[in-house]
């Protein structure tokens, strides 16, 4: 639509647009997590050894297929930019949404400041010099990337698609350069796989960076208000894309750990990339070096449109200025939200502090995964099966959820263990921000127009 | 000066260039349409159902 047919037909109301369909939401959970498995990952080897990271991969797997079963089934129900925000708004209440709206914000903005950060090191690298500058690359990467935000959602996660589709398969050959079906001519298990080094502990511990493997998947729900048929797009993508990153977490621990001793893997920067050296071969090298560039790309590009949408919808609900609620009217995106996290993203990304930033990113998600379980058991208890139409259905209620729950206690052990400070700041954050929503904010809502979906009253009320 | 250097400052040209146009293209859109049409969008609200309800197919 363009301006002057805007101005022209004078609508009464523009609204984000749908356009997206399965592709593009496996394309924006898999985008946000791919470089989780370029790096990241391997710090639970340093925690726990190879097999401790192994299981950790497993473990964390399962707590995401909860998250990803979960989501699907509210989500599809529930079809509104700010995902888990319009969920809690729904089914928790209010000073819940605020939290999980910030959560989202929080870890997607400093991820991408990190994914941002990882650019420009990746640069250096490549240019080898002791005065490259890092900071032009990571603004020319959030800028170019806020652009193409700015500009629509199908474009930025037609080209999400493309790039996440690319540094997968190049996880893919690497695999199939390692000749799996011949073990000892490449990969070396036998003589690199030990015993747990650091015991049970040592697993429980890299809990903490298993969740690298999967972290951003439930990033998919923000494009609800922007697919085309969320009943049916939502729950296949969620679900392709977690198949997706079980895939690729198994085959990235599977190439890496028969190449790398678990001591040098434990610390590295760039794992595959150094994988795909121990192979000798030049090709490897090269597709792995562009594979891990663009798996930082595709996460900073999913993650600028989540952290988008959430504050877009936080701003619409007036829980933050109503300003940020506005939708651009030619490119029909959040294009105040959008240009209001740069800078916030671009001084996250110029303290440097690569771990830190992470580790925050990672505090907020976790945040957010333990709301899951409580929102979901609500929601089946306030609206039964068959009281509201939902999209999916998810099997098994309530096992996902309790063992979701479980799994989030301990991580935030497995947190707490190497992060206490980070945990208790992070924590001491959010409660500073509740009170001020709670006893300066919430008086700016208008009370009755946040609950937006047709449901009947919950049972019980 | 290596061509890294130079490469550096092509990235932040670059960066304002893209970054300028984005900040102008908002104040743009904040003069030439009222707040009450940028803020007019609606949680829940389905264009699609919409049309198919006005018989508007397109």
């Amino acid at each position: 639509m363009t301006d002057h047919a805007i101005a022209a037909g004078q609508p009464q109301r523009i609204n984000l647009l749908k356009v997206l369909g399965p592709a593009h939401v496996w394309a924006l959970g898999v985008g946000i997590v791919l470089v989780g498995e370029f790096m990241g990952w391997n710090f639970s080897v340093g925690k726990g050894g190879a097999l401790g990271s192994l299981i950790a991969c497993w473990v964390i797997g399962l707590l995401y297929t909860c998250v990803a079963m979960i989501d699907s089934e509210v989500t599809s129900t529930v079809a509104a930019a700010g995902g888990q925000y319009a969920q809690a708004k729904h089914i928790i209440g209010p000073l819940m949404a605020f939290n999980v709206g910030l959560y989202l914000v929080m870890a997607y903005t400093m991820l991408e400041a990190a994914d941002a950060l990882v650019v420009g090191d990746l640069l250096a690298a490549v240019a080898g010099t002791e005065t490259f500058n890092t900071q032009p690359w990571v603004v020319l990467t959030i800028a170019v990337l806020a652009f193409l935000n700015y500009r629509g959602v199908f474009m930025t996660l037609t080209v999400n698609f493309i790039i996440t589709a690319a540094a997968f398969i190049s996880l893919v050959v690497l695999f199939v350069g390692t000749q799996p079906w011949n073990p000892g001519a490449v990969l070396q298990h036998r003589e690199l796989l030990t015993d747990l080094p650091y015991g049970w502990i040592g697993v429980i511990a890299a809990f903490h960076f298993g969740i690298w493997y999967y972290l951003g998947i439930e990033g998919t729900c923000q494009a609800a208000e922007e697919v085309r048929s969320p009943g049916r797009s939502l729950p296949l993508g969620t679900m392709s894309g977690m198949i997706t990153l079980l895939i690729a977490a198994s085959i990235t621990w599977y190439a890496a750990s028969g190449l790398l001793p678990w001591e040098y893997l434990g610390q590295a920067f760039t794992p595959m990339y150094d994988s795909a050296v121990v192979t000798g071969s030049d090709f490897l090298k090269v597709f792995l070096a562009i594979g891990t560039v663009l798996s930082a790309v595709a996460s900073a590009n999913g993650c600028i449109n989540d952290a988008a949408r959430a504050w877009f919808s936080m701003g619409r609900d007036r829980y933050v200025p109503l300003w940020f609620g506005a939708v651009h009217p030619r490119y029909r995106t959040p294009f105040r939200s959008i240009l209001i996290l740069i800078p916030i993203a671009i001084s996250f990304a110029f303290t440097g502090l690569l771990d830190q930033v992470i580790t925050f990113s990672i505090l907020s998600g976790l945040l957010g995964y333990t709301f899951m379980p409580i929102n979901m058991i609500l929601f089946r208890r306030k609206w039964p099966l068959n009281s509201i139409r939902r999209g999916y259905v998810h099997p098994f209620h309530p096992i996902p959820a309790l063992v979701l729950l479980a799994l989030c206690i301990a991580t935030y052990f497995a947190v707490f263990l190497g992060y206490g400070n980070q945990l208790l700041a992070m924590m001491a954050f959010y409660i500073g921000a509740s009170l001020w929503f709670a006893f300066h904010r919430y008086k700016y809502v208008r009370r009755g127009d946040q609950f937006t979906m047709s449901w009947p009253k919950p049972q019980g009320y | 000066m290596d061509a890294w250097q130079l490469a550096g400052y092509a990235a932040w040209a670059i960066s304002a260039l893209l970054l300028g146009w984005m900040v102008l293209d908002a104040i743009r859109v904040n003069r030439e349409y009222s707040e009450d049409l940028l803020l007019s969008s609606r949680e829940g609200y389905d264009e699609l159902l919409e049309h198919e309800r006005t018989g508007d197919r397109r």
